[in-house]
């Protein structure tokens, strides 16, 4: 098959450039399968390329702490994966309790998660939350830290996942679109606006787009296309070092080491998937403002300099769609990460290309599946 | 004319609003009221007049041969504007333009966000007119950012507003009528300028001199003439200029320059560079109006039709921000944008616009004669766009050299907004407006493909800086209080 | 740097910079008023230190950035200068400032 596919046949075929398609193909070709990655925009240029970059355990719903934890062990050593630091930095990540109420909720929390096994949240008091956090307002009580969790750029992220899987032989085709995918004999046949080609094994990591993908294959999914907004200021005198997340309220909030601080915390603007474009939902982005006004006065007079929203696919149970097909051998689905996929990407292409190598994963994800909507 | 002063006074919504106060937005605003249209002109400035009509209500250059016949036109905009209905809002920003929520009943209808005095607000407005006018093209030179280096623009507002002159050994560089007209204006005032360094390229003479009939016949060739005879009086010019740098530690203390196979160096306390003016897209481009590579004047031009809408409805663009044509054109544009928007208001018939139209077209049509030759004659060196010096800065907010830019290009980068995340080029306070064109080019240039195949900035609101304060204290509109309470 | 015309007339203006007081004439904008009092520069860059002037006066570059009356980042090209005005030059990146009111009454 000569055409803008390439050379020879691939053994998968991984539809969507984010973090997550990138990963898979980076680790099938690790484990020696030829890979064709197809794009329609280029890698990272939806919420892959432009989230928070937090990478984070902390505060995950339990079904996703396995995953979690497999892809921090990758986190750290993110250099000896993709040659790239991926501007990853671990000062830790604190949840902040706003009230005495909510500081209760969280020691519950804390306790349930050491009862499952889990140790990676820690309960903190005024104190050390102060210490950890020293512009907070003095009205928290306390809050929950994971100390190894942190940050990274995100589209730089991206991009390194991209190229190291290059390095490794994957085929990147960027700008074509998928317009259809049929079973032929054993293997896929995926149709593009380009031309079509065959492999034994699909994965679905279209992001926001995934559920046409799903919906070709029988299997439709209720996905929701989102655009989480975030903002930044101008360099401002550097006053923290973790990310600082909220529960009850919503918020996201990292000063990276130029000074500049990023906002966020999931507000949502309006996506306009088959314009590829987002609108900015101002009255929200206040209500954000008010929030981290509230908690840091100090950023007060901080200036915003830009505002944007990345185009996402969420689940109505916030949780993602990965795993096998129920129905079809072949087909896999990665996708509807719903605003928290991240972090997810280096161990979930890892867990990804093993279940598509060797048909199995010791790594728990059960409750992901994709048959807990068709099913 | 209405004044005001504070966000609170605004309307929730007006039918016609105009961002700034330069000749095409002042006659916009007035040919809107005139047509009944409630009409809405914010600028930035403290007074009416732009750019070109700087400081024309409030200059102290009282002698009115100091800045020319041609300035002093303006005054008859500000007249009109004034005794019209339209509402003024002098320093006030725009930091948002988009569509407003869904659910009203204008498809066009935009939300625009303002800020007056530290308090900012979201209003709406059935149609919107950017008279963001133009900006000088960014001159990218070893040195550029001393203090002691400014542009030739930046120089003729201070004398225009606050009657200053650059003091010491002055030096001006570049390229293009303005430049010739800015220095004829310093001198006038009484500015000592020891050398002009000219870098218009010689070879760019003999492609001009087929456009010249038009110049001939156009009211450019009179007020070129007398520039350029005036100039040479009293005055060193050094022609051919194909290399500059500005020297010194913490503020400029010589320019270095070569014309010919001449270097020379001479000691200078100010230096004003000016190679021409670009369209101020940068709200365009935020708001996301298609944009096209113009190759005469190297630089984005909004796409418009005949009655200056861009490619999002109710969103027009009148004046030098729509593409270079000078201040004249500029008030004529500015009153065929509003007759469109009046007619897409219902205001006016198709026909009715047409006739008003009419005239002004004719005129448009004259004011523009000649434009074509001065565009080729200054279209700049591409030394001058593209620096070749390595340690050059091209972003002046992050610091960003050409250098690095050519080596993050030959990492696989193709196109500025993957540069962006990368270097943070573009990603100051000043939002890539003074690197933008620059960016393009040099990734092109590294690239061998032309400027349209790498795309520029994709410019993200807010448009100027807000702080977090004034978002926060942002009054819930209508709309969002009622969403509460359901 | 720059220098005044004579005989302009007009009122004059008592404002600080950097606490040390300075004249302009009403209708100067901040930037103007630096430059016209021989100031080299009015910031240093949060980047490498580097000195910078104002560069446009029109709003567009962002090189002018002052404090002004205790909140930075101020354009001072756009901003008209005051009676009592206290203007201060910024070094690098500048600490935000908590005294920084909510409604912006300062400004």
């Amino acid at each position: 098959m000569s055409s803008v596919f390439g050379g020879g046949a691939p053994d998968v075929i991984v539809i969507g450039a984010g973090i997550h398609g990138c990963s898979t193909a980076l680790h099938c070709a690790k484990r020696g399968l030829k890979v064709v990655v197809i794009e329609k925009d280029h890698a990272g240029r939806h919420s892959s390329g432009v989230n928070a970059g937090g990478v984070r355990q902390l505060a995950r719903h339990v079904a996703e702490i396995p995953l979690s934890a497999y892809s921090m062990e990758l986190w750290h050593r993110i250099e000896d994966l993709v040659d790239d630091d991926c501007g990853f930095t671990s000062d830790g990540q604190v949840l902040v309790a706003e009230d005495e109420a909510e500081y209760d909720s969280f020691r519950a929390r804390v306790a349930e998660l050491n009862s499952l096994g889990f140790s990676h949240e820690e309960l903190i008091d005024a104190r050390e939350l102060r210490r950890l956090v020293p512009a907070v307002a003095e009205s928290c009580p306390g809050g929950i830290v994971s100390r190894r969790d942190g940050a990274a750029l995100p589209f730089k992220t991206t991009q390194a996942f991209r190229r190291k899987a290059e390095i490794l032989g994957v085929r990147f085709c960027e700008g074509v679109r998928v317009t259809g995918i049929q079973a032929e004999g054993s293997s896929w046949m995926v149709s593009t606006d380009a031309g079509a080609i065959r492999a034994a094994n699909v994965v679905n990591a279209a992001g926001a787009w995934a559920d046409r993908t799903a919906a070709d294959l029988g299997e439709p999914v209720p996905l929701e296309v989102i655009a989480p907004m975030l903002m930044i200021t101008a360099r401002v005198e550097h006053f923290i070092k973790p990310v600082v997340i909220l529960r009850s309220r919503k918020l996201s909030f990292k000063q990276f080491s130029n000074g500049t601080v990023l906002i966020g915390g999931g507000y949502l603007g309006r996506a306009l998937r088959d314009q590829n474009i987002t609108v900015l939902d101002w009255a929200k982005l206040a209500e954000n403002a008010k929030t981290v006004w509230d908690l840091f006065p100090i950023m007060r007079g901080a200036a915003i300099v830009r505002a944007w929203a990345g185009i996402e696919g969420r689940m109505p149970d916030d949780l993602p769609v990965f795993g096998k097909s129920r129905i079809h051998k072949g087909i896999f689905h990665q996708f509807g990460f719903s605003a928290h996929g991240f972090q997810l990407g280096p161990g979930a292409g890892a867990v990804m290309a093993e279940l598509i190598a060797t048909g199995n994963t010791n790594t728990p994800i059960n409750g992901l599946g994709i048959e807990r909507f068709t099913a | 004319m209405k004044t005001i002063k504070d966000v609170a006074s605004l309307s929730e919504c007006y039918d016609l609003l105009i961002i700034g106060a330069g000749p095409a937005g002042m006659v916009a605003a007035a040919t809107g009221a005139e047509q009944g249209l409630s009409t809405l002109l914010i600028d930035e400035n403290p007074a009416p007049g732009g750019q070109i009509y700087r400081g024309i209500t409030t200059t102290p250059v009282a002698a009115k041969e100091t800045l020319g016949a041609d300035y002093w036109r303006g005054t008859d905009l500000v007249h009109a504007l004034t005794a019209s209905d339209a509402v003024y809002a002098p320093e006030t920003t725009v930091w948002s333009v988009g569509p407003a929520a869904e659910g009203t009943s204008d498809p066009g209808r935009m939300e625009v966000g303002v800020s007056v005095g530290g308090a900012a607000r979201l209003i709406q407005a059935r149609q919107v007119i950017a008279a963001t006018g133009a900006l000088e093209r960014p001159f990218p030179i070893p040195g550029w950012t001393l203090p002691g280096v400014m542009t030739a623009g930046g120089a003729q507002i201070a004398l225009k507003t606050s009657g200053l002159v650059p003091d010491g050994r002055v030096v001006v560089a570049g390229s293009g009528p303005l430049l010739y007209l800015l220095t004829a204006q310093l001198r006038a005032a009484g500015a000592t300028i020891s050398v002009m360094l000219d870098t218009t390229p010689l070879e760019n003479w003999g492609r001009a001199i087929r456009h010249a009939s038009d110049f001939l016949r156009s009211p450019y060739l009179g007020k070129g003439l007398k520039l350029l005879l005036g100039a040479e009086r009293g005055m060193r010019i050094v022609r051919g200029v194909t290399a500059i740098s500005a020297n010194g530690d913490s503020q400029v203390k010589s320019v270095r320059f070569r014309h010919g196979s001449k270097e020379e160096e001479l000691p200078c306390d100010v230096l004003l560079l000016h190679q021409g003016v670009v369209p101020n897209i940068n709200l365009a481009n935020a708001v996301g109006c298609a944009l096209d590579w113009d190759e005469d004047q190297l630089t984005w031009v909004p796409q418009t039709d005949d009655w200056y809408e861009t490619s999002v409805k109710g969103f027009a663009i009148a004046g030098d921000g729509a593409g270079i044509g000078g201040a004249e054109s500029a008030a004529l544009r500015g009153r065929i944008a509003a007759l469109g928007a009046g007619h897409r208001l219902g205001r006016l018939s198709a026909n009715d616009r047409d006739q008003r139209a009419a005239p002004v077209r004719a005129e448009l049509m004259r004011a523009s004669r000649g434009r074509r030759f001065l565009d080729v004659l200054y279209r700049p060196a591409k030394a001058f766009r593209i620096p070749k010096a390595d340690d050059t800065i091209v972003c002046r907010c992050e610091e960003v050299t050409a250098g690095k830019l050519r080596e993050t290009v030959a990492l696989g980068v193709t196109g500025p907004n993957q540069m962006k995340s990368f270097l943070r080029c573009g990603m100051g306070p000043c939002q890539g407006r003074l690197c933008g064109l620059t960016v393009t080019e040099l990734i092109a240039d590294a690239r061998g493909v032309p400027p349209t195949e790498v795309g520029g900035y994709r410019l993200r609101p807010p448009i100027k800086p807000i702080t977090l304060g004034e978002l926060a204290a942002l009054p819930k509109t209508p709309a969002a209080i009622k969403a509460v309470e359901r | 740097m720059f220098r005044r015309l004579p005989d302009l007339g007009g009122e004059t203006v008592n404002f600080t910079i950097d606490g040390r007081p300075a004249t302009a004439r009403l209708g100067d904008t901040v930037a103007a008023a630096l430059l016209a009092s021989g100031m080299e520069s009015c910031r240093t860059t949060p980047v490498s230190g580097a000195p910078r002037a104002p560069y446009c006066m029109m709003g567009v570059c962002f090189e002018c950035l002052v404090t002004i009356n205790g909140i930075g980042n101020r354009q001072g090209c756009l901003i008209p200068v005051a009676e009592g005005m206290a203007v201060e030059t910024q070094k690098g990146a500048r600490a935000i400032a908590s005294e920084y009111s909510a409604k912006g009454d300062a400004a």
